[in-house]
């Protein structure tokens, strides 16, 4: 009798040792999971911060592309209100795609091109773009290692007893890591604007 | 943090985790302190021996080499920076170095590293510190002028998996402890072959102690080559393999990380910087002198041709 009991004992506590650990191994990949996200929610604070900066430079020499200033406006708005990763995937998307009709306007206006606050701003949110870019990188990373542990067997028990839900990716437009190689070229020296 | 990085293929089929990886590192680091301690105080003790000095001595000069091997458990990083002319430089001084490394460091979850740079026109890199909280990545002004933006980030990111992995540790530790028993007996070497000759005309001692000195410089001549597998062992081959592999997961450009590896190798000019004891550390050999016996056991690098192989097979 004893021996039967010693062995249930046994079996029982590694049975919670291995249960905690797993637990652990769930909680601690989530935490790198929301760490990781703060390193991405960080860029697009930035990003988001230097929107009004650039628009009204950019209204100063081409005031009547009202529409082109909406646009990037609603997109900033958009990304400041997500409240998910997915979301702010979208809304960060939308401000790019905005972004590049705005540059595009830019382009008419040789003097805006010139101006040294506008090719600061320019310079900045390139490097803001690919500061993004890396920091999807290693946030998707994360998820993935996340969303594994959650759907595998043994794990996945655990995580739909103690609710671990899934992570959210944060998805980049097609393509994005390319065009953020190729716009990361230094700004023309200022002497142009002489 | 650096875990995210689930598992890489160091050796053929031999599949390696980076969490293994760091506890490897510490491990060997503590590993490294204790050969350290151990030797050279059992080397100082016979010395003093010889020379008729009272054992008693022995236990503080075991002390004193643990307090230099724990002073160097912090310094070395710093030292190693020093004897290489590295010096710090801001965003405002390096901004597209600089924002590599920014770069890097957040794609690898990892803090922001100090960046140095050591003006050498030889291209070449390398990491230290004792953890990611306390590193620096260095770049020659060679590397920052030979190489376009992405192959500069395919170094870097080799230096930052060297970063995340606490290679560096080991590395960094590596400079300090057997780096200076390597230059040590370096140095008796010379002084005992071809500096004793004349001393011995100069002033006339006696034949005892000469014949010590030579004792001494036979057991360095042992120990040099000793000292050099030590190197050897702490910087192995898988792990600059290891941090090609996941330098070119983290920049996702393997072939900017061979094109660097050809380009720095095709120069011909020698890191005047480098020396016996730092080589260890750098992204690609910096001496160039292949042909001694010392220096063929002194070679802390696997073979580049395989290096650009793998990273182009990937």
């Amino acid at each position: 009798m004893p021996i039967i009991i010693l062995i249930v004992i046994a079996v029982a506590v590694v049975a919670v040792v291995w249960a905690v650990l797993m637990y652990n191994g769930l909680v601690q990949a989530r935490l790198r999971t929301k760490e990781a996200w703060s390193g991405i929610d960080v860029q697009l604070k930035r990003r988001a911060s230097l929107i009004p900066n650039l628009v009204e430079t950019v209204k100063g020499y081409a005031a009547h592309e009202k529409e082109t200033f909406e646009n990037v406006t609603a997109a900033r708005a958009r990304l400041q209100q997500a409240g998910t990763p997915a979301q702010a995937a979208e809304a960060n998307n939308m401000l790019t795609q905005t972004l590049r009709s705005l540059f595009a306007v830019a382009e008419a206006y040789p003097d805006l091109k010139a101006n040294q606050n506008f090719l600061d701003l320019q310079h900045e949110l390139s490097d803001i773009e690919e500061k993004i870019a890396y920091a999807r990188q290693f946030y998707n990373t994360n998820a993935l290692a996340y969303n594994t542990k959650t759907q595998t067997f043994p794990s996945t028990i655990f995580a739909g007893m103690f609710g671990f839900q899934a992570a959210e990716f944060f998805e980049a437009e097609e393509a994005a890591r390319e065009d953020v190689k190729v716009s990361f070229t230094p700004s023309p020296p200022p002497a142009a604007s002489a | 943090m650096a875990d995210s990085i689930q598992s890489l293929h160091g050796e053929p089929g031999e599949p390696v985790l980076v969490y293994d990886r760091i506890g490897k590192n510490k491990r060997q680091t503590w590993l490294m302190m204790l050969v350290f301690v151990a030797v050279v105080g059992a080397f100082a003790t016979v010395i003093a021996l010889l020379f008729g000095l009272p054992w008693q001595g022995a236990p503080f000069v075991f002390v004193a080499l643990g307090a230099y091997a724990m002073i160097s458990y912090y310094a070395s990083a710093g030292v190693a920076l020093a004897v290489s002319n590295a010096h710090e430089v801001t965003k405002e001084q390096e901004p597209d170095l600089y924002r590599i490394v920014e770069n890097l460091s957040i794609g690898s979850g990892l803090p922001m590293p100090k960046v140095y740079v050591i003006e050498d026109s030889a291209p070449n890199a390398f990491a230290t510190g004792r953890d990611p909280k306390h590193a620096s990545v260095t770049a020659t002004r060679g590397l920052l002028d030979k190489l376009d933006h992405n192959e500069l980030e395919g170094v870097i990111a080799h230096e930052m998996s060297h970063v995340g992995n606490y290679d560096i540790r080991v590395m960094t530790i590596t400079v300090v402890l057997v780096g200076l028993v390597a230059l040590l007996s370096d140095f008796f070497m010379r002084w005992a072959w071809f500096g004793s000759g004349s001393r011995r005309s100069n002033d006339d001692r006696s034949g005892g102690a000469y014949a010590i000195l030579i004792v001494i410089a036979v057991v360095l001549a042992i120990l040099a080559p000793i000292a050099a597998q030590l190197i050897q062992l702490a910087i192995s081959r898988q792990r600059e393999y290891l941090a090609d592999a996941s330098g070119a997961l983290l920049c996702r450009n393997p072939d900017a990380l061979a094109r660097a590896l050809e380009k720095i190798t095709a120069d011909p000019e020698p890191l005047q910087e480098a020396n016996k004891a730092t080589a260890h550390l750098y992204f690609s050999n910096p001496l160039r002198d292949h042909n001694s016996f010392l220096n063929g056991l002194f070679d802390t690098h696997p073979p580049v041709e395989e290096r650009i192989r793998l990273l182009r097979a990937m």
